[in-house]
């Protein structure tokens, strides 16, 4: 049983420091010129923002955390939102800046921003490499004028296209999010859009299959019947042709979803997927984070209202949010589930070290032996691995091998 | 205590909705037996599950105190009958404690099923039938034509029928005088010994086990040592006493009188409805008679949800006992389902309410597996034996014969849904024995298996008539019948405790709509599972649950870990609700819902 920490946040840690340990930092922008009818992410679109405001309340509440968990090491930092793109690069630098003095990285971190192609946004890009920035994920979703307007996106093929270009040119280290299995999509389509993308040379892809959410414009789409994604063969034949395609390129998917060459796995996404620490800051932010001698973990959420957010930061700090307690059996849980994301599956050591309990605490026995005769994961010695074809019902496996 | 002439006893029989509660309230009422302030709505039924459902499961009694226009006092003794088809034994016994009737029919209903029967069950108990029209307050309220239905499908003159309206009061007053004038008074022997019949038995906080007598010959006195004959057991008389309706101790109840008494007896089972009360060492030479043991007639496995909760089932089981003693229960091992109990029921209202009392009043969570009756083998080696369930059932080779029991069913229904009556009837086996109009409504009568009638056939009435049809049924006996063991097979593994006896024409198309249904009710697994009907060896439906092929979830990052961990929780805690058979799981519900035939 998870309970709230009722103390704030600062005396949590008044005397208890966390040692000395690698840490990721999130900073959510949840800002958007419009939202996008699949988008079920903590997104709010206003007439006007006051980025100073803003900026300000990142800084304070960055500093609140770097009280909480003082003493760690950065090692990447993720401007996700919403639409990072939109802010203003001097905030951008101001905050990276706050970050490296509050926890000093030993070596260069890796620091992304997550960037839309519009022609107005690419052309801060430079800027933004100025401020820090040193790997940009572009959202081009598609290379298709038609889905790219069914997918409610800003930006056309041409502009997406540009900003790839202008992106490569930048950055050294380039990621393009694309979603597939859109309504009618036919492998033949989907394989010369893949193709083209990957012509373009980047090290890294973000493949996301369309998934309709609840509550979004979409899902209301499709309960009307107006909206009709492919079905279960289809998005399989999808799935599959992605990763033949991508492993013939040279960039095998590492994760369910997350495609590179070697070297160029996104390190903040892998520390999430190892169960590292991270912070969370901004409207609708979460962290994991822990170590207090043998306390548990902390499970951290803030706010998802960025006025409420901005409100609490102005007055405690922080945006005075949710620190729930881990229990070791939820903090090994989400291990397993991430860990088991990637191609390389879970690290029995380190999950040990991570979790305070080895992974077949959590496992059954039998239900593991029976998905490994399956075929669906290999239980080796020192770690366990989803296998390809495992991995394609992954949500499924995870219920029946959990105990 | 009242003398003979000045007591009138009497039971109601009325349909559900018909307005019987609000009426016995109203003469409760009237005789002054409570105040306006306790009358509570329908002072009578007092379970919740009575209430909620508007049935009456236990007999009760009420003294109500009368001053006639005569100028004289007079006991009245309602006694409250159960209200439906599976108590028509308790039923009947209790009218067997009173001279006469009310038959309470709605005016804008008229006649049904149930009334019926039970009209005829106080003829044959001799009684002298009062009718009384009810809700003529109503628009709809139409006396002259239900007064010729009467006399049409019942046979009595209805030209004295009383026009009341019991939620108003209005004619309540001349009910009172017409039991005085037109019910015979009890003519018991005061020198004989002691003749009292067990009207009903129950357990109460405060006073423990209650018995309801019917004095017939002699008195019952506090201290008196009686003996109940049937069941040969004896016990002293601690208390003796009326209902008006709370309880009140008196010295004795002589010949006529209806009240209660307590003997520190443990348990209801060993009080019998329909025994015979005596003195000990006086008895009467003669019990009285209509005695029958409580038979139950329907069975089903009843299993905890739980598999730790299977000592707190068992210790429900025996309170519930305590105070109905007319259902039976024993241990059972299903492969399937774990430990349980094979319970048996006098019907399938009464399976429902000890199941409902069960999960309601223990807080049980349980696994129902499909109802069934008992059907006789007759082995080769030349013995008969009983089957109450179908897992139980010997090989086809060691089997001559297999018999089931059979109803008589009497259904009323406006004539437009006979066409969809007939063919269920049909569907289920049926054999029209009669068909007869009254008015605008039809009376079937039908003798129909009762392995079909216990499924959802009272469901699937209702359903194709609107709610207008009314049923009700007395057992006929055992015939011969082509009876097979349908198994099912789930990914080759056999569920026991979804196999069922069927008739050899109905499997093939019970399997297919059973296999069909698991598809269903059956999650996808990351292997396809098959689903088999069979006849012994013989597979004679088939269906497919087909693999899982893709379910992963595509984005997974920082702030999808809690909304992810929590429903891999809730994931997990699904699978406690269900039993795995093999590699596969089923849901617990899946049990029950299979064996709905009825929407296919």
């Amino acid at each position: 049983m998870s309970r709230p920490v009722s103390r704030p946040v600062n005396n949590v840690g008044s005397h208890r420091k966390v040692k000395p340990s690698p840490i990721a930092v999130y900073v959510h922008w949840p800002f958007c010129e419009s939202k996008c009818p699949y988008c079920d992410f903590n997104i709010h679109v206003r007439e006007a923002v006051d980025a100073d405001a803003f900026t300000a309340a990142y800084l304070k509440e960055l500093d609140h955390f770097a009280e909480l968990v003082s003493g760690a090491t950065c090692t990447s930092i993720f401007f996700g939102g919403g639409t990072p793109s939109l802010m203003p690069a001097s905030a951008v630098a101001a905050i990276i800046e706050r970050i490296l003095k509050r926890w000093p990285a030993a070596d260069l971190p890796e620091i992304t921003l997550e960037a839309n192609p519009t022609s107005v946004e690419a052309s801060r890009f430079r800027d933004y490499r100025q401020a820090g920035v040193n790997r940009l994920s572009v959202g081009v979703q598609s290379l298709r004028d038609e889905s790219l307007k069914m997918l409610g996106r800003g930006h056309d093929a041409a502009e997406a296209r540009r900003a790839m270009h202008l992106a490569l040119e930048i950055f050294a280290r380039v990621n393009f999010d694309l979603i597939y299995a859109r309504p009618g999509q036919t492998t033949t389509e989907w394989q010369g859009e893949l193709e083209e993308v990957l012509g373009y040379g980047a090290g890294h892809l973000s493949l996301y299959q369309l998934t309709i959410e609840r509550g979004t414009a979409f899902y209301a789409a499709q309960k009307r019947g107006e909206l009709v994604v492919p079905d279960e063969d289809t998005a399989l034949a999808l799935y599959d042709l992605t990763q033949n395609v991508t492993t013939r390129a040279g960039l095998p998917a590492y994760e369910i979803s997350n495609h590179a060459r070697a070297g160029e796995e996104c390190r903040h996404n892998l520390n999430y997927w190892n169960g590292g620490a991270y912070i969370g800051i901004g409207p609708g932010a979460h962290g994991r984070f822990g170590g207090f001698g043998a306390a548990p973990w902390l499970a951290s959420s803030l706010p998802r209202s960025p006025e409420r957010w901005l409100k609490a930061v102005d007055k405690a700090d922080w945006g005075v949010g949710d620190l729930i307690r881990l229990s070791s059996r939820q903090r090994a849980l989400e291990i397993l589930m991430m860990g088991l994301r990637l191609a390389s599956g879970i690290d029995k050591a380190r999950f040990a070290a991570a979790a305070g309990v080895p992974v077949e605490e959590i496992l059954s026995a039998a239900a593991t032996a029976r998905a490994a005769e399956s075929q669906l994961l290999e239980n080796h010695q020192d770690r366990i691995v989803v296998t390809p074809k495992g991995r394609r019902v992954l949500d499924r496996l995870l219920v029946e091998i959990v105990a | 205590m009242p003398a003979q002439k000045h007591i009138r006893n009497f039971a109601i029989i009325a349909h559900i909705d018909h307005g019987k509660s609000t009426l016995a309230d109203r003469l409760i009422e009237a005789c002054g037996g409570l105040s306006k302030r306790e009358m509570k709505a329908q002072v009578l039924d007092s379970m919740d599950i009575e209430r909620e459902r508007g049935i009456t499961i236990k007999a009760q009694t009420v003294r109500l105190d009368y001053q006639a226009k005569d100028g004289e006092s007079y006991a009245l003794n309602l006694i409250d009958t159960p209200g439906h088809v599976d108590f028509s034994y308790e039923v009947n016994r209790s009218l067997a404690a009173c001279e006469g009737s009310l038959l309470v029919v709605d005016a804008s209903q008229g006649v049904e099923a149930q009334t019926l029967a039970n009209v005829y069950q106080a003829l044959e108990n001799n009684h002298e039938i009062i009718t009384v029209l009810n809700k003529i307050d109503l628009p709809a309220a139409e006396p002259q034509r239900v007064r010729r239905q009467i006399e049409d499908v019942i046979g009595l003159d209805a030209a004295d029928a009383i026009e009341v309206s019991a939620k108003t009061g209005q004619g309540i007053d001349r009910i009172l005088e017409a039991l005085v004038e037109r019910l015979p008074a009890p003519a018991g022997k005061t020198e004989a010994p002691l003749r009292a019949l067990l009207v009903d038995s129950w357990y109460d906080a405060y006073l423990g086990i209650v018995i309801l007598v019917r004095v017939v010959d002699g008195y019952l006195k506090k201290g008196m040592k009686i003996s109940m004959m049937a069941a040969g057991t004896q016990h002293l008389v601690e208390q003796v006493g009326v209902f008006r309706p709370k309880p009140q101790t008196v010295g004795q109840l002589g010949p006529g009188e209806v009240g209660f008494f307590t003997a520190a007896i443990k348990e209801v089972a060993q009080t019998r409805v329909g025994d015979t009360v005596t003195e000990a060492k006086r008895p009467t030479a003669e019990a009285l008679p209509g005695f029958k043991p409580a038979q139950a007639v329907v069975f089903c496995g009843l299993f905890p949800v739980d598999a730790d909760d299977y000592n707190h089932l068992r210790e429900s089981l025996q309170r519930l006992r305590l105070n109905d003693a007319s259902f039976t229960y024993q241990a059972e091992t299903s492969a399937a389902l774990g430990v349980g109990f094979r319970c048996g029921f006098l019907g399938m209202l009464h399976l429902e309410i000890i199941r409902e009392r069960l999960q309601r009043e223990f807080d049980l969570d349980l696994i129902t597996t499909a109802p069934s009756v008992i059907y006789q083998i007759e082995m080769t080696n030349g013995q008969t034996i009983e089957l109450h369930n179908p897992a139980d059932m010997p090989e086809a080779v060691k089997i001559v014969q297999i018999s089931e029991p059979w109803i008589d069913a009497t259904i009323l229904v406006p004539d437009e849904y006979l066409g969809a009556i007939l063919k269920l009837c049909q569907d289920r086996r049926g054999r029209q024995q009669q068909l007869t109009y009254a008015g605008r409504r039809a009376m079937l009568v039908y003798h129909l298996p009762l392995n079909e009638v216990v499924y959802d056939f009272y469901d699937r009435l209702k359903s194709v008539s609107s709610g207008y049809a009314s049923f009700d049924y007395t057992h006929h006996g055992y015939e011969p019948g082509d009876l097979v063991k349908l198994k099912i097979l789930v990914n080759g593994e056999p569920v026991d405790a979804l196999s069922m006896l069927v008739h050899r024409q109905h499997a093939a198309s019970r399997g297919r709509v059973l296999c069909k249904r698991l598809k269903d009710l059956i999650p996808r697994m990351l292997f396809k599972i098959p689903i088999q009907a069979a006849i012994g060896g013989k597979i004679i439906a088939r269906e497919t649950i087909a693999a899982l092929r893709k379910d992963v979830t595509a984005k997974c990052y920082g702030g999808d870990v809690t909304r992810k961990r929590k429903l891999l929780e809730k994931q997990k805690a699904g699978k406690k609700r269900m039993r795995t058979f093999g590699k596969v799981e089923i849901p617990n519900d899946a049990f029950v819902a299979a064996l709905k035939m009825g929407e296919d």
